[in-house]
């Protein structure tokens, strides 16, 4: 329940420095240098921002529906960050330890386009009306594509807790399920047995590589879900102006920004959690050499708190270069195409995925 | 069959793209130099890396015959007026004061008979021409480098380059008028006009002239009168 310690002030800072960073890798995909006056290499111009931000006039339009104007951002900002309750960070510490934790994940994210549709549609504004009614049928569209891919993994894991399926993917799933046993590619039959050796070859996309295809499915929808370009339809700055946020200023206009980052960051950690092995390390057990165990650490010391986060953390700020880097190199898709990629392409191979992902359990067993 | 071979080009497309930008992130750990167009490496320096000019820490060098601020050496001027009588757009105004006699020599040995009582360019007007520092005789006015000399004052854009105080150049006309009174006194010589000199007397009335001469060839303003007119009745 605690995780909230530690989510909130991540949160804070993760949206400052990606916001940073964003900046730099735009500037660095385009040969600029970005943000380079406020502070050493310009690490403060977000810092910088966010206290203009924070002054500005709290403006609500006159024909705007004032209550719902006012309250939108945060319930925006409360669906995303209700998702990082169920989130575990370490091998002893997780939020919310529900057995249908991706259940609950999945159920409240959606909540978000309830803000966003208040949001639009109290700016009594047609450019955020439209914002609006786009990112309710694009996050409606994806939600299908989403789920299913997501349900690939836990046809693979058969559990819907994050820390259960985090504990499976590493040295440690023995000390979580006493008769657990992982073997090289989830091929039973081959019987080479990876329980002990960890690292890399127990994460999900290893254990069963029937998920890699999955995290791409997954990857995509996870971008449509948080509005991420190349799907940030509902805030096409050139069509837009931008889209359901337009006529937010100031703090409230902030709190939909770091919402947004929010989302970005909640993505990729049910991402790595579900496929990357979560806070597990990378490195295997090679005989002696014993590179998992060393940096994982025993479980409750100070050690393995330090590697967990740790690992956690770089994969997950891995997974937000990758989304900003297709950011960066991809035009925005077209509605027709956006519905087109979800329903044709990627809820159909989602399916597909999913019979194998259960043919694939079968082996491993 | 056109479904699988659509999936098949966008992930090649895709991975394309995702590659050449991956590459400028690469290629961004180098910043070109900023080099001069005169550079023979100018062209292939921002082939790749980051290109930016941060302007006001850094700027590309100018060519040496750039024309950008004039300036003029006032000690080496020896107020000809050929500059601003060459200026097409009458953006230098110098008014001279005949000396006496030789006040000095300029760095290339040309006497100087002529005090420099204002030497006034207009950079707002000035069209970068270079003709005014092809005429210099003694090559006193010159274009330098600089060319970033923005103002907040519109009246700042006119450089004063004379160096003479009100009082000198008080003190300067009266010598002059001096010298010109005894030389009227001694008039019954006419033997010995200096009519080399006479006509470049005094050069500021002679500019004022000139620019005195198109204004009354100049009855474009016919309302004026009348405008003044009614202003004087309204009065």
């Amino acid at each position: 329940m605690s995780t909230i310690l530690f989510f909130l002030p991540l949160l804070l800072v993760f949206a400052v420095l990606a916001i940073y960073g964003e900046r730099k890798i735009s500037a660095f995909i385009q040969n600029r240098y970005g943000p380079m006056e406020t502070g050493y290499y310009g690490l403060l111009q977000t810092v910088a921002d966010l206290l203009k931000l924070l002054q500005k006039e709290d403006i609500v339009p006159r024909v705007a529906s004032k209550a719902l104007f006012l309250v939108a951002p945060f319930v925006i900002f409360v669906a995303v960050f209700a998702g990082f309750s169920v989130v575990p960070v370490l091998p002893t510490w997780q939020g919310a330890s529900i057995n249908t934790g991706v259940f609950f994940l999945l159920a409240i994210v959606s909540l978000d386009v309830i803000g966003i549709i208040i949001a639009g549609w109290a700016s009594n504004n047609k450019y955020s009306l439209l914002g609006a009614v786009r990112s309710a049928s694009q996050i409606i569209s994806y939600e299908v594509p989403l789920t299913l891919s997501v349900v690939c993994v836990l046809v693979v894991t058969q559990s819907l807790d994050l820390q259960v399926i985090s504990f499976q993917q590493g040295v440690l799933s023995n000390s979580y399920f006493a008769d657990a046993e992982n073997y090289l590619f989830g091929l039973s039959f081959a019987n080479v047995n990876t329980t002990e050796i960890g690292g890399v070859l127990t994460w999900n996309i290893l254990r069963a590589p029937v998920l890699i295809p999955v995290w791409i499915i997954f990857f995509i929808t996870t971008l449509a879900e948080s509005n991420r370009a190349p799907f940030d339809l509902p805030e096409a700055e050139s069509e837009l102006v931008s889209g359901f946020h337009t006529e937010y200023s100031g703090f409230r206009w902030a709190i939909i920004m770091l919402s947004e980052y929010g989302m970005m960051l909640l993505t990729s950690l049910l991402g790595v959690i579900l496929f990357f092995g979560s806070w597990n390390t990378p490195f295997p057990n090679i005989g002696s050499i014993k590179l998992a165990s060393w940096t994982t650490g025993e479980v409750g010391s100070m050690a393995s708190v330090f590697w967990a986060v740790l690992w956690l953390l770089i994969k997950t700020i891995i997974m937000v270069f990758i989304q900003m880097w297709i950011r960066w190199t991809y035009p925005r898709v077209r509605l027709d195409q956006l519905m087109s990629l979800g329903w044709k392409y990627l809820t159909p191979a989602a399916l597909v995925l999913l019979f194998f992902s259960a043919l694939w359990r079968l082996m491993m067993v | 069959m056109a479904y699988f071979k659509n999936i098949i080009s966008a992930a090649k497309t895709l991975s394309k793209g995702l590659g050449v930008t991956f590459n400028h992130i690469k290629e961004s750990r180098r910043s070109s130099n900023q080099v001069g167009i005169n550079d023979p490496s100018y062209f292939s320096e921002f082939e790749s890396g980051i290109n930016t000019l941060q302007y006001p820490h850094e700027s590309i060098p100018v060519p040496d015959n750039g024309r950008y601020k004039l300036h003029n050496e006032i000690d080496d001027c020896i107020v000809c007026d050929k500059c601003a009588k060459v200026c097409p757009v009458d953006c230098i105004d110098i008014e001279g004061i005949k000396a006496t006699e030789i006040i000095g020599k300029t760095s290339d040995g040309t006497s100087k008979r002529i005090h420099a009582a204002k030497f006034d360019i207009d950079m707002a007007k000035c069209c970068f021409c270079g003709l005014c520092t092809t005429v210099c005789p003694t090559e006193c006015l010159t274009m330098t480098k600089s060319y970033d000399f923005s103002v907040y004052d519109f009246a700042d854009h006119i450089y004063s380059f004379a160096t003479m105080t009100p009082l000198e150049i008080l003190e300067k006309k009266k010598l002059l008028e001096q010298s010109e009174m005894e030389r009227t006194v001694a008039k019954p010589l006419p033997s010995k006009p200096k009519p080399v000199i006479k006509p470049k007397l005094s050069i500021s009335s002679k500019s004022e002239e000139i620019a005195a001469k198109p204004k009354p060839a100049k009855p474009v303003f016919k309302p004026r009168p009348m405008i003044k007119k009614k202003k004087n009745t309204d009065d």
